[in-house]
């Protein structure tokens, strides 16, 4: 037992000024969130007057009563679509996230038909691959409620329609491993998304509502002079008794749903699962605290221990080699009953910190232990002492440990994500099997001020150089523009926007949110999945 | 008089009263056996008993109606007594007889008193005879209709016909006028015919508005005779008593007196012995007349033994044992006052239609006496009477006695098929009841206060149905549980019926077990608290009550405030096209037998027209054509045993497409 002790002040002006700030923006990402369902919320009538639900009143059903479901990704494509940050509607056009389904956890994932009918919206392709790629490495059965315009003609991107592809590789893919990919086509699905629909193992079509065909009476007019119906030519009863391409026929979107929970349960997936671990104890400390932990000026200190005694089990964490390297914190705990390796940040990584990092990491593996990094790093110490005393080598071999590591890594971005320490910290680019951020993260190369700095310096020589007289108000106006592009491009609702994490979460949130993946890695792990050379293929 | 001692007794009866006789032999030092049907192999009173025996097959024909094989079954376990209980054979004077001779003390009266009484017209004679006053009437032997119509007119209308060997309420007609006559006689005596084998019928002048009040009485071998004073059981529906109380409201010191001391000189007189109850009608200028006399134990002697102090049963087997009775009648002491109602499986909203199937959770009321012999996860079986529990409140006073019933049907969970609880509550809350002036009219009078839906209140109770659903559906898998941080933003549209009424709900659960329900233009939000399996703690804006619920396949029956209900998922129902879209299924309404067939298959129905009719626990249920077409399928013969639920027969348009096989199913 080594629980560990709170030095947090809670009355003070830092943590109340830091939970504020950190309020308000969960106010902010909950109303953005609020108003995506507002946008698909505003179809009603017309999926009324055609006898549908909306696509969130369909996941609503699908999911388990009251089960847990981790939304990912619900600042996708903001002010991508537009930029306007009032009119943006964020999360490109589309609804995934793990939940339940019939007592079973699976990925499941929604085109938000409620938003222009259901055609992909800016970083919605970006999603629904990061979708699919959760779904493999953790090995959970996928579900997609289908309704789909397709590519919009009128934004149509030649680099999507070619990346596209991966969307039917990877269904393919998930087939061919084992997971089973259940499908109700609850509407459109045409042309790519026909694909969508017919790489599946399970198709659920509806009566006069589901369409799939690879060319739409339109299309096939323009293309052959050919005349038809949708109902003819996509119809649910043409694809149950004729085409073979639905396998269950159901009356409406209940009907729908029912059969594919029906269907789930039955898959009896939950035989392959280890038992639950014996229920834990919660931290010592409140997570509401966790609100004014991060101080909204990320270059002041914290001792990421405050973080970390707010999320683990009885506040109990025995930190690995506290003497060495003290600036990099590592050490083991449990959340939720799961066994974790933790590494953290309380300054900038050092020699030792880089070192005993990648001790910590080896060993983790070694007793096969997923790690955590919590992420608040403006990066590698610099100086020529450090550079004498190797800090690239050593940074190096950090990263070669956090890049080739055999466990599971799950990263947050609880505060500053700089330079090559968002990568030694497993940052989006090394696949850690999950990555959040909290609201209050910033990413970026370099904080915007050292990079304005370094800019006007290098300028100056440059024009120094070349003989120039210096031009203050030029470098003035220079480190501005540069602040501004990269303060622009650091916080959430860029890096989210741009899928650059799996979410973002409420800092009280945490533990629960990590419970989750822990409990998905673990069945990930324990879980022997049925791999077959090809993928289920239909009649 | 010689003593008759025995030491076991075996309880030719089932359920409540067969534990109740087992409670008092036990504590007297006999042994019991208790006798079961095939329904009631698990039945609660066999393991009660000391030992039980096998007696046949479900219908009561078949096993306790079946005196060989009761006889036999007291011979297997060496029975030498026999408590018949009410009902089936108690008032039986060929099984009286037939225990007699296999040597077996009936605890009970001769098969002559028995007979004697037994056929009601020689009963008035009788007890005309000894003093007792009786209903102006007619009970002779000739039935002929003119004899019977002539007989009428000559009382005067209205008239009551009865029959001769009526009992529960069967073979009983009132006839307001001569028009009526002959239908009600016909059918009064087809009923009878059906029921008691005997067709005769007498009549009597019907008296307007009447209380039922009878009067419990006592007699030994020895010559002594004593009354326990008198019940007023007026609150009857279809002359079957729901609510009886001891002392009646109506009744003074010097009428009880005066009814009382009658009843017991006319029982000495007639050479009766054990237990035995005269009934009489009280008009309202407060003339009594004598009804019949029931020469067994009482369903309803709880609240004569909760105002004496003293055991009945325990009465019966010393009387039968051939004891003097161990008190006289200024020994007689009356305290207080008490009030008993029969809960039965029956659904008050529905005719009252009996109900069988398995009772979920049974959790009676602690704080009064409760009589019965359930537990949960028992079934109530088709084949016998509906009362499932008799509820008996003794307090100083009837108001007292009344709001003690009250809370205890309030608080008492019996979670199920329908039960007339809350009828029950309805009953004694009424102002007329409280008042102590129920008549036998009081249920029809006050048919819509007791009946109709209550107004108010209505769309709390349906946003508690929501939470209650969505609560009871949660996984208990701790990691599929709901928890803070990961509840779904995810708005759920709620279908469900709601004592059979459709409810669209939309639902959020903001946190785990709150719920934000919005219905028809209301918002409720609601948190529930787990007390224990399955009771929780329903907060409303800060008023919290507690809720009782089970959960079974896709429903949840849930008691509230007072009221049982029940809540059917339909949230993954497809929506119905149209009325015009049955499936053309007949399925049966409830669990009983098929007692007619009234169109037989390849026949051409038309919607609504009678193709068959069940019948259970008395009660029968005519099935229609839900659609015009060909009856093409009858899945059941004359006679056969249907199961609730079970399709039954089909129907269909020739031409049309059959429907699917499956039958979705509510969620799970």
């Amino acid at each position: 037992m080594a629980q560990i002790e709170s030095l947090l002040a809670t009355g003070s002006e830092v943590y109340t000024s830091a939970r504020q700030a950190m309020l308000e923006q969960i106010a902010r990402i909950r109303r953005l969130e609020e108003r995506t369902r507002q946008a698909s919320a505003a179809s009603k009538t017309r999926f009324d007057r055609r006898g549908q639900l909306l696509p969130r009143e369909r996941l609503g059903l699908l999911l388990d009563a009251g089960a847990p479901f981790l939304e990912l990704s619900t600042l996708t494509g903001y002010r991508l679509d537009n930029p306007d940050p009032d009119k943006s509607v964020p999360g490109g056009g589309v609804v995934a996230g793990i939940g339940w389904v019939s007592g079973t956890r699976c990925l499941v994932f929604v085109n938000d038909s409620g938003i222009d009918a259901g055609a992909l919206q800016p970083r919605g392709l970006d999603k629904q691959l990061r979708a699919q790629e959760i779904a493999l490495e953790n090995k959970l059965p996928y579900v997609q409620l289908v309704e789909s315009a397709g590519a919009n003609l009128l934004a149509y991107r030649v680099d999507e329609f070619v990346r596209g592809g991966n969307l039917f590789r990877n269904l393919a893919r998930m087939s061919a491993a084992g997971l089973p990919v259940v499908t109700i086509v609850h509407g459109s699905s045409t042309a790519g998304g026909a694909y969508q629909t017919g790489l599946s193992d399970y198709i659920i079509m509806i009566r006069g509502r589901s369409r799939a065909f690879l060319a739409g009476p339109p299309l096939l007019l323009a293309a052959t002079g050919e005349v038809a119906t949708e109902e003819d030519l996509g119809g649910a009863e043409m694809h149950t008794a004729i085409s073979g391409l639905g396998d269950y026929l159901a009356e409406d979107d209940r009907d729908a749903v029912r059969i594919a929970r029906d269907l789930i349960g039955k898959l009896d997936w939950t035989r392959g699962a280890p038992p639950a671990p014996a229920p834990a104890p919660p931290p010592r400390y409140a997570a509401e605290e966790l609100l004014g932990v991060m101080p909204f000026d990320y270059k002041r200190p914290v001792d990421m221990r405050e973080v970390i005694m707010r999320i683990v089990d009885d506040s109990d964490f025995l930190e690995f080699g506290s003497r060495y390297g003290g600036a990099t914190v590592c050490g083991n705990a449990m959340i939720e009953g799961h066994g974790i390796g933790i590494i953290t940040n309380n300054g900038p990584i050092d020699t030792s910190g880089a070192t005993k990092a990648t001790h910590f990491i080896q060993a983790c593996c070694q007793s096969r232990t997923p790690i955590l990094y919590l992420q608040n790093t403006t990066g590698f110490l610099v100086g020529r002492a450090h550079e004498e005393a190797g800090i690239i080598k050593h940074g190096s071999k950090m990263i070669q440990a956090v890049t080739n590591a055999t466990v599971p890594q799950i990263t947050i971005y609880c505060g500053a994500s700089f330079g090559a320490g968002n990568y030694g910290m497993c940052g989006r680019g090394f696949h850690p099997r999950f990555c959040f951020s909290w609201p209050n993260a910033r990413i970026a190369v370099m904080g915007s001020e050292q990079a304005a700095r370094t800019m006007t310096i290098v300028t100056t020589a440059a024009r120094k150089r070349k003989g120039h007289a210096a031009d203050d108000q030029g470098m003035a106006e220079l480190e501005r523009r540069i602040i501004d592009n990269f303060d622009s491009q650091m916080d959430v609702f860029t890096t989210s926007a741009h899928v650059l994490d799996d979410g973002v979460i409420d800092p009280r949130d945490t533990r629960a949110v990590l419970g989750l993946v822990l409990s998905v890695c673990r069945d990930a792990e324990h879980r022997t999945l049925q791999p077959m050379q090809f993928s289920v293929a239909r009649p | 008089m010689a003593a008759t001692p025995f030491t076991k007794i075996l309880i030719a009866n089932r359920s409540e009263i067969a534990v109740r006789i087992i409670r008092t032999a036990r504590r007297l030092a006999y042994r019991t056996v208790a006798v079961y049907s095939d329904a009631d192999v698990q039945a609660v009173h066999t393991h009660a008993a000391d030992e039980s025996v096998y007696i046949g097959a479900s219908p009561s024909a078949d096993s306790y109606l079946n005196i060989a094989r009761i006889v036999e079954a007291a011979r297997r376990s060496g029975a030498d007594a026999v408590h018949p209980g009410y009902g089936f054979l108690s008032e039986n004077p060929a099984f009286a007889r037939a225990c007699r001779d296999a040597g077996l003390v009936f605890i009970g009266p001769s098969p002559e008193a028995i007979a004697a009484m037994g056929d009601k017209a020689t009963a008035k004679r009788l007890m005309q005879e000894h003093g007792l006053p009786c209903i102006p009437g007619y009970q002779g032997d000739d039935q002929s209709d003119a004899a019977l119509l002539e007989q009428a007119r000559r009382i005067g209308f209205p008239v009551m016909i009865k029959a001769v060997a009526g009992g529960g309420g069967r073979g009983i007609r009132r006839v307001q006028d001569a028009n009526e006559f002959l239908p009600a006689l016909r059918s009064a005596r087809s009923e009878a015919q059906a029921a008691f084998g005997d067709s005769r019928v007498l009549l009597e002048k019907a008296i307007i508005s009447p209380r039922h009040v009878e009067v419990q009485v006592f007699a030994d071998r020895h010559g002594n005779a004593i009354h326990l004073g008198e019940r007023d059981c007026s609150v009857q529906r279809r002359h079957q008593k729901l609510v009886e109380e001891a002392p009646s409201p109506a009744v003074d010191a010097a009428q009880r007196e005066t009814i009382g001391s009658a009843a017991a000189r006319a029982a000495v007189a007639i050479g009766y012995e054990g237990a035995g109850t005269i009934e009489y009608l009280l008009d309202a200028s407060g003339q009594f007349y004598f009804m019949e006399m029931n020469t067994r134990l009482q369903v309803e002697h709880p609240v004569t033994e909760a105002i004496t102090g003293l055991d009945l049963v325990e009465l019966q087997l010393r009387v039968a044992a051939g004891e003097p009775l161990p008190l006289r009648q200024d020994q007689v002491r009356f305290s207080g006052h008490a009030i008993e109602v029969r809960l039965c499986s029956e659904d008050p909203t529905q005719s009252f239609a009996p109900q069988s199937g398995r009772m979920l959770r049974w959790t009676p009321y602690a704080g009064v006496r409760v009589d019965h012999a359930l537990e949960s996860g028992a079934d109530i079986p088709t084949y016998y009477d509906s009362m499932i529990a008799k509820v008996i409140a003794h307090g100083a006073s009837r108001d007292q006695a009344r709001r003690q019933l009250i809370v205890a049907l309030e608080d008492f969970v019996a979670l199920g098929p329908a039960t007339n609880q809350d009828f029950l509550i309805r009953c004694l809350r009424h102002p007329v009841f409280a008042a102590g002036d129920a008549t036998t009219d009081f249920i029809d009078d006050q048919a819509l206060a007791l009946l109709g839906v209550p107004a108010g209140a209505a769309p709390l109770r349906a946003a508690v149905a929501a939470a209650l659903l969505q609560y009871s559906s949660a996984s208990t898998q701790p990691e599929a549980a709901p928890r803070a941080g990961l509840m779904p933003r995810v708005p759920l549209t709620l279908l469900y019926e709601l004592d059979g009424q459709a409810v669209s709900v939309e639902l959020t659960a903001p946190a785990p077990d709150q719920y934000r329900i919005a219905l028809a233009g209301d918002v409720f939000e609601l948190a529930l608290q787990r007390l224990d399996e399955t009771t929780v703690l329903i907060t409303h804006d800060g008023y919290r009550r507690r809720a009782a619920y089970v959960r079974s396949a896709g429903s949840v029956l849930f008691a509230f405030a007072g009221g049982v209900h029940r809540i059917q998922d339909r949230r993954l129902a497809a929506a119905k096209h149209s009325a015009g879209d049955h499936d053309g299924r007949i399925r049966a309404q409830m669990t009983g037998r098929v007692v007619a067939i009234h169109a037989p298959a390849g026949t051409r129905v038309s919607v609504g027209q009678p193709v068959l009719t069940i019948e259970a626990m008395k009660m029968e249920l005519t099935h229609c054509a839900p659609r015009s077409g060909i009856l093409t399928q009858l899945l059941v013969e004359l006679n056969a045993q249907v199961t609730q639920h079970r399709v039954v027969a089909q129907v269909e348009e020739p031409g049309a497409e059959a429907g699917g096989n499956a039958v979705p199913q509510e969620a799970s």
